[in-house]
């Protein structure tokens, strides 16, 4: 459960908003409050991870701080929001993780390469050091088994790590499982995700850094979200030709695997980079300071991984390459380990609020109709 | 820092619309523009921080507006409001002087949004800022400060020399030391003076201690005293202002529109004595919304309860302060403060005199009451469903009428009539000549950015010709 002062305070503010509704060209987030008078446990999480978090509203507000009744919309709905990742975290144990999560990522993700590392320079150092070209070089540095069981072991934990978030968080905000069985509603809601319908904001874009309106975090989330996808395409591809087609890495640059890569791999890695550098240079009156090694600990991870994937496909042909995959791998494994734990979730979250608000929608537009 | 030594074309005094819109004109026109706003720069931009929508002249609809509003409708609009009080040639100037306001409004930074939910009735009529007030002051300020406007927060302007009629300096206090300011020519665009409550007693007595002040504490008059003081003719009223309900537990200042109480039609209003003393249904609600501020303000000791029940307590947009709440009536008047007994007998009176009919919130419906005095025209329903809820009420000052005399130039009339050279007004400060009486939403903002554009082009005219 998420504490109690984050879902008092949330509550206070929403009520504010509700009497003044100056914000609701903005997103989603509004239109939906304006169907509530009262607002429930289930009704304040549901608001708060259908936020995008574009600050428009925290501009926008004259009861701003130092104003006596101290909205700060995107900053309570933050700590809510944080709240919620850890209390639909799975195995509950590791709902701590959300505390210190820039630390403890970093600290995983360390250990990762360094385990990996170790393990390749078990098989001695020529291993390592030697240069590979040709089928199955990788495989020559780290043995196919070492690849792929692990691999398939840890995405089988993350995916069902993400799926039991997923459902309790539908189960507390109201939903019933069988709504999620709604073509119509899930084709409609995916499609507002994957286009990020509304980090538009009312289609002037978010303002970050400062209260200025600018479209820059809309692209560089566009090229993270796309550029993830893309990698995450070729690794399918790669693990397709693999198994199924029984083709060794490396493959040639102009092949599925590489290519896909390629393009994700710069996507995510200007992506993250501008978000990095927007988070830097962004005001930090609108958010929980403590909160924001989350938000870094996931963009530095997704930036490693790119940058030390493109460095492997730049110098796989040199003695570099035993030393970089070890890395890039290592980097992965970290990335996979923390993502039921990082600020990936908001992607789970956020999407069944979209459901949710999709729902909702077209029951209200059914009421007008009557 | 700003070198506050230097001289400057145009002096504006304020940081609220009609002084942005004077600043990005005169700064457009190539003048050397200098803004000084008392308030710090977190509560910027006066009362027009709390502002939702604008009132404008248009031959079409668009994104924003759902069809045309053309100069007859528009006179007859404000006519019918003033009940004749305005200067009706300056008051046709503003409105064809608003045509398309929108689109240089969004040239300077301005952004709209669909009508607000609840106030569909303006959907034709006004036009809204996406994100409110403050969000519009916000992109005034970036395109002032593009355009070269030099701008001195927590400062305030507390005197202007002034020599037969013609302006030479400013004396402003930012920080601990006075400093003159020299400038060719000043917009004063400051606002009225409803935040001084001293002044408010000279025509209100004690009653003014408690009024809420809607707006930004910081429109305290004093330009307009300085002004009147040093021979500019005044005009209006200086009781009218624009005043209504809102909730007893509202901040004393910038409290905006979260305060605001519309369950009035809904059920009855009582003041400290619980008796009824006003027709809560005499017409729909938005006529009706700016009167009860001055209907309040005359009741003892300036407080007023609105009084509902459980039928109706989603019916309104629902008020930033919850509704103080009993299963009974004499219990909702112990919570009150009230008179169990004298309540009783209010609420029972009126049961007894409500008539049946069919209850419709968005019309003027038969829902009556019959031998009851004052009446309740519309809307009446017996007050039978527990839990019942109070509301306490409080007049509610928007802002005030008073205003220095104005010609179409903007620029201030002397007692004899004669314009000042370099002294212009524009907004809060002398809509005064066009509001004697009355309000129609979104002419506040009409008034300060058709004023503020020629305030500062003629500001920048006269400085630089
Ligand atoms: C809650 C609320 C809602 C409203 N909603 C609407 C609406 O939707 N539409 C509408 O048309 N109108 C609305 N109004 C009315 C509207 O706010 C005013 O008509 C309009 O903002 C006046 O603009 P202005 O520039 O003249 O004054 P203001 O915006 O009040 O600006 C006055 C400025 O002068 C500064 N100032 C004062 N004295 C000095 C000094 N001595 N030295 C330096 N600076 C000084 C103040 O700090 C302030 O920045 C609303 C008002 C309130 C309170
Ligand atoms: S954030 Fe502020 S301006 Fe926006 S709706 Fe809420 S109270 Fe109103
Ligand atoms: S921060 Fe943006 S997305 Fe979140 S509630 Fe405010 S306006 Fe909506």
């Amino acid at each position: 459960m998420p504490s109690n002062e984050a879902l008092k305070e949330t509550e206070r503010v929403m009520v504010i908003c509700n009497a003044c509704r100056y914000c609701e060209g903005f997103c989603a987030v509004f239109p939906a409050m304006e169907r509530r008078r009262n607002f429930s446990y289930q009704d304040l999480i549901y608001l708060t991870n259908l936020c995008h978090n574009c600050r428009g509203c925290y501009y926008a507000c004259q009861y701003a701080p130092p104003h006596k009744f101290a909205v700060n919309v995107p900053k309570t709905f933050q700590e809510l929001r944080v709240d919620t990742y850890q209390s639909f975290a799975w195995p509950g144990f590791l709902a701590g993780m959300f505390q210190r999560n820039g630390l403890l990522v970093a600290l995983i993700t360390v250990l990762s390469v360094a385990i990996v590392l170790l393990l390749t320079l078990f098989q001695g150092t020529s291993v390592v050091f030697s240069t590979y070209t040709g089928k199955g070089a990788f495989y020559d540095v780290i043995p196919y088994l070492f690849m792929v069981v692990p691999a398939s072991v840890i995405c089988l934990f993350v995916l069902a790590a993400l799926l039991v978030g997923f459902v309790r968080f539908w189960r507390d905000m109201g939903g019933k499982l069988n709504e999620l069985l709604d073509l119509r509603v899930m084709v409609h809601a995916t499609w507002d995700a994957f286009r990020l319908r509304y980090l538009k904001g009312g289609g002037h874009g978010c303002n970050y850094p400062d209260e200025q309106f600018s479209h820059a975090r809309r692209w560089f989330h566009h090229l993270t979200f796309y550029g993830f996808l893309l990698c995450f395409a070729s690794t399918t591809a790669a693990a397709i030709y693999d198994n199924v087609l029984h083709w060794d890495a490396p493959y040639p640059f102009w092949s599925w695997p590489v290519m896909l890569g390629s393009v994700g791999g710069f996507g995510l890695l200007i992506g993250t980079g501008g978000l990095l550098l927007l988070k830097r240079q962004s005001d930090p009156e609108p958010a929980n300071r403590r909160l924001l090694g989350i938000d870094v600990a996931f963009l530095v991870l997704l930036f490693l991984t790119s940058l030390t994937g493109l460095l492997l496909l730049a110098l796989r042909e040199t003695s570099a390459m035993g030393t970089l995959l070890a890395v890039h791998l290592g980097v992965v494994l970290g990335l996979f380990l923390t993502i039921p734990y990082s600020k990936f979730v908001h992607a789970v979250y956020h999407y069944a609020a979209l459901v949710r608000n999709t729902i909702e929608q077209a029951e209200s537009e059914h009421h007008k109709n009557f | 820092m700003i070198d506050l030594t230097q001289s400057f074309d145009v002096l504006i005094v304020g940081g609220g619309n009609a002084a942005l819109c004077a600043a990005m004109t005169a700064g457009r026109a190539g003048a050397k523009v200098l803004l000084v706003e008392s308030a710090p720069k977190h509560s910027r931009g006066g009362n027009s921080r709390h502002v939702r929508n604008i009132r404008y002249l248009h031959d079409r609809g668009n994104d924003y507006l759902t069809g045309s509003y053309l100069e007859e409708e528009f006179c007859d609009d404000l006519l019918h409001v003033t009940s004749g009080e305005t200067n009706e040639q300056l008051a046709r100037f503003t409105i064809r002087e608003s045509a398309d306001l929108g689109k240089w409004m969004e040239k300077h930074g301005c952004r709209f949004q669909p009508p607000l939910s609840g106030t569909l009735h303006l959907s034709r009529t006004n036009a809204f800022f996406l994100g409110g007030g403050k969000a519009l002051m916000n992109a005034y300020y970036a395109t002032a400060l593009q355009l070269g406007v030099e701008i001195a927060y927590d400062s305030e302007v507390r005197d202007l020399e002034i020599d037969d009629g013609k302006f030479s300096s400013a004396v402003v206090l930012s920080g601990d030391d006075p400093q003159e300011i020299r400038a060719k020519a000043v917009v004063v665009a400051s606002g009225g003076f409803e935040a001084n409550i001293p002044w408010l007693k000279e025509y209100w007595g004690d009653a003014a201690d408690n009024f809420i002040i809607r707006g930004t504490p910081y429109n305290k008059g004093r330009m307009l005293r300085v002004l009147l003081d040093n021979g500019v003719k005044s005009v209006g009223d200086p009781r009218q202002c624009h005043a209504v309900a809102v909730d007893a537990r509202a901040p004393k200042f910038d409290g905006g529109i979260v305060t605001r109480v519309d369950s009035i039609p809904l059920g009855i209003v009582v003041n400290k004595n619980a008796q009824r003393f006003y027709d809560e249904g005499e017409d729909i609600w938005p006529k009706r919304y700016a009167i009860w501020g001055r209907v309040v303000a005359e009741q003892p000791d300036q407080i007023a309860y609105s009084i509902i029940d459980s039928k109706s307590i989603d019916k309104f947009v629902s008020p930033a302060f919850p509704p103080i709440e009993a299963d009974s009536i004499r219990k909702l008047a112990a919570k009150l403060g009230l008179d169990p007994s004298a309540f009783e007998e209010t609420v029972v009176e009126f049961n007894k005199c409500v008539r049946p009919g069919t209850f419709d919130p968005l019309v003027l419906d038969d829902c009556t009451t019959e031998g009851l005095e004052p009446q309740k025209s519309h809307w009446a329903l017996p007050l039978d469903s527990s839990p019942f809820y109070g509301y306490p009420l409080r007049p509610g000052i928007t802002f005030t009428y008073l205003s220095v005399t104005v010609n179409k130039q903007t620029q201030v009339l002397m007692q004899d009539n004669q314009p000042s050279t370099n002294i212009f007004a524009a907004g809060e400060i002398m809509s005064g000549n066009i509001l004697g009486q009355g309000y129609i939403a979104g002419f506040g903002m009409t008034i300060g950015t058709v004023f503020g554009r020629i305030a500062g082009r003629e500001a920048a005219h006269y400085a630089i010709k």
